[in-house]
């Protein structure tokens, strides 16, 4: 596994879009920082921009990578491998890759900001785990689609759509959700949808370490009462944890009865 | 030495293999052929382990193979379609696949036999598809294996390396190897194979001899041995 990993990671590594992909977050890091002197909002612009951005390209390689790389897969499965080590390898070696372009490329501009002596270390850390948090999830569900997609056309749009869903119609229906049943109590079902959906409880854990939570009115200090706490951010870690390994699981299990 | 019994595999509602049995004995050339469509590369892939039969039992020197792994390390494989990690050089490839492998490997001489020194720091996603063929070939040439089976190993090849690869079949052979082609060249099959192993509708139509299926057909030119055989199918 760990060879495959290895190989996919350099042969990913050396693919222009890591770099292109690196170069933009460089760029956006070096931009927010030294053009706007709140390292504060630097952290939420970067926030809006990470928490869509990564889980499309985290799909969009995940799905690519899949079907660009099928008849070197075909080879390797010949070889005495098992399976799920080919798969898995490649997957880490993805969502490694990426995480890095993402960890590196806003790294540099932090630390060249002097961040280490500011006290937005931990903001900014939080939003780094987040991300790769995000890289991960998505990878992982994006290999789902296309393991059990064979049409790479298809493969790619149902991609497409499982982020669409997450990042934009997921909130949508939930707010609509929220106005219907308004003379309900909402705080624990706005609590445990907020849970289910990766993309936004990354939203809200990174919302709740910065000081314009304090906007967030009621429903804030249901949020900030409940993920503010140490037991919260155990709790919220664990849930994404579980959607990296949840998808890690059924990838595995189709692989089981695959024909390639 | 390999066995396949009562092998059934259905994508959807395609029936490919149909209850078919086939035993192949230690050493030898064996050429699989059928017309398009007719299983060849799902039997050798259910070999391989990649497709799983929905029935049926394949023995590799009367052990199972299915769900198994280690067994895969006495067989070299050739696909059909070449296609690398386009970041990756040839030599790393060769180096990643020698380091999948427990096994010593001989690459030197292939390099050498296929005139791939120039290309070896060369990334994958340059090379043309014949010379991409020839890393195919030299992948799985270089491992010593009992047995060896080659998916229509002749595509994009150039006459001299077409000539080479010949010959390498054949020095495997006198090795006392086991070796499975599948081709749509009959001039291939004509010059190497010991023994045809013909598919129709999932099942084997024909197994024996070049000489005994142009007794059978009646037929002294191979090609159109095997074209009599196909345009049954049609009939």
């Amino acid at each position: 596994m760990l060879k495959i990993l290895k190989y996919s990671f350099y042969d990913l590594m050396r693919s222009r879009w890591s770099y292109v992909y690196f170069v933009f977050y460089l760029i956006l890091g070096f931009v927010l920082l030294f053009l706007n002197n709140d390292v504060d909002k630097a952290v939420i612009t970067l926030m809006n921009i990470i928490i869509v951005l990564t889980p499309l390209i985290g799909t969009i390689f995940g799905v690519m990578y899949y079907y660009n790389s099928r008849e070197f897969t075909e080879l390797l499965l010949a070889q005495p491998i098992k399976r799920r080590k080919i798969f898995i390898g490649q997957y880490l070696g993805i969502s490694i890759s990426l995480s890095l372009s993402l960890v590196l490329g806003l790294g540099i501009p932090f630390i060249a900001y002097g961040l280490f002596r500011s006290t937005a270390i931990f903001d900014f850390g939080l939003l780094l785990v987040v991300g790769s948090f995000l890289n991960f999830i998505f990878v992982a569900l994006s290999y789902n689609i296309a393991l059990s997609t064979e049409n790479k056309i298809k493969g790619f749009g149902y991609a497409i759509l499982m982020w669409l869903f997450f990042a934009v119609v997921y909130d949508g229906v939930f707010l609509i959700s929220l106005v219907l049943f308004n003379d309900y109590p909402l705080d624990k079902f706005s609590l445990i949808t907020t849970m289910l959906n990766p993309i936004d409880l990354s939203r809200i854990l990174i919302l709740l370490k910065l000081d314009i939570s304090a906007l967030l009115g009621y429903t804030g200090a249901v949020f900030r009462k409940f993920f503010g706490t140490n037991i919260g951010m155990f709790l919220s870690m664990s849930v994404l944890i579980c959607w990296i390994l949840i998808p890690v699981f059924t990838m595995n299990k189709k692989l089981k009865k695959k024909d390639f | 030495m390999i066995e396949f019994k009562n092998l059934h595999k259905r994508f959807g509602k395609l029936t490919v293999l149909d209850g078919l049995d086939l035993a192949i004995d230690k050493g030898g050339i064996f050429a699989i052929l059928g017309p398009n469509g007719s299983g060849k590369t799902t039997l050798i892939k259910c070999l391989l382990g990649m497709v799983i039969p929905n029935k049926g039992e394949i023995l590799f020197n009367d052990q199972s193979v299915l769900r198994k792994w280690n067994y895969r390390n006495n067989l070299n494989y050739l696909p059909q379609i070449a296609n690398f990690p386009p970041n990756l050089t040839v030599s790393e490839l060769i180096k990643m696949v020698k380091n999948l492998r427990p096994k010593e490997a001989n690459e030197s001489e292939m390099i050498q036999l296929f005139g791939l020194e120039p290309f070896l720091s060369k990334k994958l996603g340059n090379l043309s598809g014949g010379t991409k063929q020839k890393v195919n070939i030299l992948l799985t040439f270089m491992f010593d294996s009992e047995i060896i089976i080659l998916d229509e190993p002749t595509t994009g090849l150039d006459p001299i390396a077409l000539i080479h690869l010949k010959e390498l079949i054949q020095k495997e052979k006198s090795k006392g190897k086991t070796i499975l082609i599948t081709t749509h060249i009959m001039s291939v099959v004509d010059e190497l194979a010991d023994e045809i192993v013909f598919l129709l509708d999932g099942k084997i139509y024909f197994k024996g001899s070049i000489e005994a299926l142009k007794t059978q057909t009646q037929n002294n030119n191979l090609e159109h041995a095997i074209a009599n055989l196909i345009s049954k199918q049609y009939a």
